[in-house]
């Protein structure tokens, strides 16, 4: 018991710190420290296999889709990331006085002890899933193709845009227009180009 | 019911609300978009927690472990595709502020 309420403060703490870290690496390891605590909470009540899907999914694949997201996003100086994000250090003092309140509160809360719990049945995860839970599993295939097209598609236009890219950046040879494939290329009309302009440059666009 | 049981039953009632607040606080306070993914992984934590203690006390551990195995899977495939949304919003924004998302372009 001493040691679940342990892992009860230390999973608070965990999750409190990853909201209120203001580095996005550090709050993303504080959420895979969570998650481990998690875990081995999991394990001390008896459901090994989803502490091991807890740990190996959450503590980790997240995290790393987490520091991916944090360093394809991350501005490249350190006076831009403060100009992004201004720190905001009421938060500091409110979360963990509301989250104190609230303890206070739930102490206090009567609780009904007197239900019976029903005979344990003893079974097996992987009998419980293929013959009770079917409809789960169906739905676990269909989110996963739904998300893996969806994270196709929107890097596809990332993909795309990147060749786009190639184009603007040719410099223009002198007094020249865009050739209709390269127009069609960038998905203009018409415009208008000042004399050795390079395309990278804001150009003026005629409708 | 053993007293052992009944402590941890109020020990988790305190706890896990503690959770959902954080994760909710977290969601609506925020104004960084990578932030509220933060949010609503705490959001989903404590509902595993609850899931497993539920499963653990009443003695029906498998059918909680698949309900959780389930809600995890779901939970990566929700983080994969939000981490791209974000990453996207961020080249057409250059910001992480949900602010900036309020104008909408055609």
């Amino acid at each position: 018991m001493a040691i679940d309420l342990l892992l009860l403060i230390g999973l608070t703490i965990s999750a409190v710190g990853s909201i209120l870290k203001r580095d996005m690496v550090k709050a993303a390891i504080a959420l895979a420290l969570t998650s481990v605590i998690l875990s081995v909470l999991m394990f001390r009540f008896s459901s090994p296999l989803a502490a091991v899907f807890e740990l190996s999914v959450c503590a980790s694949l997240i995290t790393v889709l987490f520091m991916s997201t944090i360093s394809l996003t991350k501005p490249l100086t350190k006076e831009k990331e403060e100009k992004r994000m201004p720190v905001r250090a009421w938060h500091i003092v409110v979360l963990p006085t509301l989250l104190i309140v609230a303890a206070l509160l739930l102490t206090f809360v009567k609780i009904p002890m007197d239900f019976t719990a029903p005979p344990a049945v003893p079974s097996d995860v992987r009998s419980v899933l293929w013959n009770n839970r079917q409809p789960d599993l169906l739905g676990q295939i269909l989110v996963i193709i739904a998300g893996f097209f969806g994270v196709l598609v929107l890097f596809k236009e990332r993909l795309f845009r990147a060749d786009r890219a190639e184009v603007w950046t040719q410099p223009v040879r002198s007094m020249s227009v865009l050739t209709p494939k390269e127009s069609d290329a960038v998905g203009i009309n018409s415009v208008e180009v000042r004399e050795g302009t390079n395309l990278g440059e804001p150009l003026s666009r005629k409708s | 019911m053993g007293s052992n049981t009944a402590q941890l039953i109020r020990a988790m009632a305190v706890f896990i609300p503690l959770l959902f607040i954080s994760g909710f606080y977290c969601l609506i306070v925020t104004r960084n978009l990578i932030r509220a993914l933060i949010g609503l992984e705490i959001l989903s934590k404590a509902v595993t927690l609850l899931l497993i203690f539920a499963g653990y006390i009443t003695g029906r551990t498998a059918l909680a472990q698949a309900c959780v195995i389930t809600l995890i899977l779901i939970e990566a495939v929700l983080v994969a595709v939000a981490a791209g949304i974000v990453v996207n919003t961020v080249q057409h924004t250059a910001s992480l502020d949900r602010r900036k998302l309020e104008n909408l372009k055609g």
